[in-house]
């Protein structure tokens, strides 16, 4: 029979093979799927997942989607290793662009400043939003989860209203957006013909940045601590409220900072389909990276791959878009279950031997 | 003795990954008999109890039970044979009544009105006065452990399993708790009694056998020899040795002549302290006053769960404290009421809490990383742009790993995988390598072997000894004679005034524990609000 028995200690191989085999698992599943929708399994993969890396503008695409996913991912992680659930990146996402686009509809044309404003005000945007809850879980222990996650709605609807109120372009068919942004409120590409632009060398900083912080600072060590063992913190003397403000306004800043990429890079204007989920995306992309910097980006390609994958499928395979999102979900799903085997290992026994009682 | 066994264990044995915890073990009790299980921490005796009460599975080796071998699957399956254990941490639900504790731990389908009358009765027949009606978190510690042999005892168990039933109990209660195990033992219930406590077991119990490392290093009637030769089959003959003469110094100690301390500063003074507890269930502490000089223990006694928590917390900052009490804590002479834990440490207080897995230590950070939870404060481990210079860290981990022998790896273990004596000394390793002028120290040899807890004690002295001011929290009040210079008793948040230690006896503090306070003590600043408990008591009967 097949039993799990804890392993002495959590096992660091399996800490990282674990999400690779959640990938691969995934993906089997996938194919799986492909065929009982009636779709030859083989074109599926080839479309799938080799279409968003066949050519170096696919690659260039992948990583641009990868940017946006990566620079969330690491700012919840500063939280989630903080024991801080900010579920609401969705919301500061929004917020971050919603902030920029505010500097760009009014002070667009001013070449540098406009810019440099724009993603400061991205940031401060995501921040803003992220600091409710944080404001709410320190002084009235509010459970973040709950509320960073409803503020997400209350974002949507409010980029909503300002895209079809005040800030609609009245040039725009009356379609739910915002003008074009001028040229001097748009992120400089990297490499000429490419939409891959400069918000990826900040996603690259950002990553380093959070890797120093977590792993060197004596902060990111107090907040390391209250995340594993919130009576330790205390005992030690870390402040709980330093840890809830600096984890959920991290979230906010990544988020809010890749809000501003999106509106300030591929998209050019704020619209009220402008987040495609990516908020979300990234929590999975955060747990599947390990919570670490170089393990989100690994995981920020992988996402980004179901993303561009979704949407070649949709166009050659006519699968429905939603495909993306059962990816995603079977990412999730498949990352738990295999991080078991992270603290447990499968043992094999013979009938013969005493068996084990109910679990304790 | 021509009666045959109740319980025989043959050649059993439980691996765990990476760690064999008993081994080949032979073990027999007889109907009636007090069979002592002695043996250091992490010695498998916990293990081995659990196996005859079918919480784990033997990896090899038989369990004979009335002569018959029987496999024990589960722990309503030990009971069903006839086998009742106590456990060190007690299993009952605090927000339930003692009945309906019953009922739910009996599951057999009897009304609460049956098992309220069949408590009654049992109670009265024994002597034990517990109320099936009481909540549970309204009793004491000495009371719930009366619930959880009761409820055993109404399944008339032929064999009842006690796992260090004294380490919470004041010296009278442990005396009614002896009176009542002889008494089942002479109904003819056999009892296996789990202690390390050598003194006990020579008193209590009728045969003894002895682990070392989860094998039978001994079998003997422990009324036939001294608490040595006991020491001796527990931890091997060098280590006995040496805690001997160790007890030998701490009981001279009160003779000897008072040593010259560098008095330095004013140690810790605490001033009216008083505290809310916004738990229902916590203690709030009440005009708490006393003083540890330098170069002085102060031990404080007491059952827990009367205030020496909330106090921990209080003193070291974790507890915020309002705006009056700012003076009502002094470190070295210096109003630290409403610091922070960091501007108490750096000013030089160290302190050692209750919970050392959770608390004291993160048990998955590494040992490195443990050592910098307090050591930041006062070591040079974080650089001028906040960095950390790990390197520094871990040669303090270092240090306190072979200042204090701590068993481990590497500096890079986890906290987790160390055993609790060696976990306990890597603590108050890293406290007291910080040089504390003033150090509070809660159960500091709670639940740790023999050996490591002396070695703990020689620490706690040679601080003291060079001028440090230490504040030992402890349930044990041998440590209390062995170690204090002074010794006060908290009862449901307030202090006893302090007595110097030759002036006390175990009885005299025992009653203290117990919040028997008379009022003829010396004159003190606390003799008031001792005597207006003793009021209180009086004018509303039973303190619930």
């Amino acid at each position: 029979m097949i039993r799990l028995e804890r392993r002495p200690a959590a096992s660091s191989v399996w800490s990282w093979a674990s999400p690779l085999l959640a990938v691969i698992l995934t993906s089997i599943s996938g194919l799986i799927i492909f065929a009982l929708l009636g779709k030859d399994p083989v074109e599926g993969f080839r479309v799938f997942f080799l279409n968003p890396v066949s050519s170096f503008w696919a690659v260039m695409e992948l990583l641009l989607k990868a940017t946006p996913l990566a620079l969330c991912a690491i700012g919840l992680a500063v939280g989630f290793r903080a024991g801080v659930w900010n579920i609401g990146a969705e919301g500061q996402f929004i917020f971050g662009a919603i902030f920029a686009t505010a500097i760009a509809l009014f002070m667009g044309d001013l070449p540098g400043v406009s810019l440099i404003a724009m993603i400061v005000a991205g940031i401060l945007g995501g921040m803003a939003w992220a600091a409710i809850p944080a404001f709410l879980r320190s002084r009235f222990n509010a459970n973040e989860i709950l509320v960073s996650l409803m503020l997400v709605y209350v974002a949507q609807l409010f980029v909503s209203w300002l895209v079809f109120g005040p800030w609609k372009d009245p040039m725009g068919f009356n379609f739910p957006q915002t003008v074009m942004f001028d040229a001097e409120s748009l992120l400089p590409t990297l490499i000429e013909g490419q939409r891959l632009n400069l918000a990826f060398i900040f996603m690259l900083g950002l990553l380093i940045l959070a890797h120093i912080f977590m792993n060197h600072s004596r902060l990111g060590f107090a907040m390391r601590t209250s995340g594993q063992a919130p009576l330790a913190g205390l005992y030690a003397g870390y402040s709980n409220r330093q840890a809830i403000y600096v984890g959920m306004l991290a979230g906010g800043a990544g988020a809010g900072l890749a809000g501003m990429a999106e509106v300030a890079g591929p998209m050019g204007q704020l619209t009220d389909k402008m987040a495609l989920g990516y908020g979300f995306a990234a929590i999975i992309v955060a747990f599947v990276g390990r919570l670490n910097a170089l393990g989100i980006f690994l995981a920020s390609l992988v996402m980004a791959l179901f993303y561009v994958g979704g949407e070649q499928a949709q166009q050659y395979l006519n699968l429905p878009s939603a495909m993306s999102r059962v990816f995603q979900g079977m990412l999730l799903f498949y990352l738990l279950a295999t991080d078991v085997l992270v603290t447990y290992r499968i043992v094999l026994r013979s009938a013969t031997a005493p068996q084990p009682s109910s679990p304790r | 003795m021509s009666l045959s066994p109740v319980l025989a264990l043959h050649r059993l044995t439980k691996v765990y990954p990476g760690l064999t915890a008993n081994d080949q073990v032979d073990l027999s009790v007889l109907p009636g008999e007090i069979h002592a299980v002695l043996g250091e921490n992490g010695a498998g005796k916990s293990t081995l109890m659990k196996m005859v009460y079918g919480v784990v599975q033997p990896s090899s080796g038989d369990i004979t039970w009335k002569g018959r071998r029987v496999r024990i699957a589960s722990p309503m399956e030990a009971r069903r044979l006839g086998i009742g254990m106590v456990f060190q941490h007690f299993s009952l639900f605090e927000s339930l009544t003692v009945a309906e504790n019953t009922q739910l731990f009996l599951n057999d389908g009897r009304s609460l009105n049956e098992i309220h009358q069949s408590l009654t009765e049992l109670s009265a027949n024994y002597g034990i006065d517990v109320n099936p009606g009481r909540h549970v978190h309204d009793l004491s510690v000495g009371e719930r452990q009366r619930v959880e042999i009761l409820r055993c005892l109404l399944q008339t168990p032929k064999l009842l399993i006690l796992d260090e039933p004294t380490s919470v109990l004041t010296p009278q209660e442990v005396d009614r708790l002896f009176t009542m195990l002889r008494r089942l033992s002479a109904e003819g219930c056999a009892i296996l009694y789990i202690s390390h406590k050598l003194q006990e077991i020579r008193s209590l119990c009728h045969r003894a056998t002895v682990l070392q490392q989860g094998r039978v290093t001994g079998r003997c009637d422990p009324s036939q020899e001294t608490e040595s030769s006991l020491a001796e089959m527990m931890i091997g003959k060098a280590n006995a040795m040496a805690i001997v003469t160790r007890q030998a110094r701490e009981s001279a100690r009160a003779d000897s002549v008072p040593r010259s301390t560098p008095s330095q500063g004013d140690g810790l003074v605490v001033r009216n302290l008083s505290t809310e507890s916004s738990d229902p269930y916590g203690v709030s502490l009440r005009d708490i006053s006393f003083q540890v000089r330098p170069g002085e223990i102060l031990g404080l006694a007491g059952v827990s769960g009367n205030g020496q928590r909330e106090l921990v917390r209080a003193l070291s900052g974790e507890l915020r404290l309002p705006l009056t009490m700012a003076s009502a804590i002094q470190i070295q002479g210096q109003p630290a009421g409403q610091w922070p834990v960091s501007r108490r440490r750096r000013a030089g207080l160290c302190v050692i809490p209750e919970d050392r897995l959770g608390t004291g230590a993160v048990p998955d950070f590494s040992l490195e990383e443990n050592a910098l939870l307090t050591g930041l404060y006062t070591q040079p481990f974080v650089s001028r742009f906040g960095l950390l210079c790990y390197s520094e860290v871990q040669d303090f981990a270092q240090r306190i790993i072979s200042r204090f022998r701590v068993k481990c790896q590497s500096t890079q273990s986890p906290a987790r995988s160390l055993s609790g004596g060696n976990l306990q000394k890597f603590i108050v390793g890293r406290e007291v390598l910080q040089q504390p002028c003033v150090l509070v120290c809660a159960q500091p040899t709670w639940g740790v072997d023999v050996g490591a807890a002396a070695e703990l004690r020689q620490a706690l002295k040679n601080l003291r000894d060079s001028g440090c001011a230490i504040l030992l929290i402890s349930e044990d009040i041998d440590e209390i004679f062995g170690l204090a210079d002074q010794v006060v008793v908290a009862f449901e948040g307030r202090l006893s005034s302090p007595q110097p230690i030759e002036q006390t006896s175990t009885t005299n503090l025992g009653l203290l524990m117990a919040g028997i306070w008379q009022s003829d003590r010396q004159a003190g600043p606390l003799q008031a609000s001792g005597s207006d408990l003793l009021e209180d008591r009086q004018m509303q009967g039973p303190v619930t």
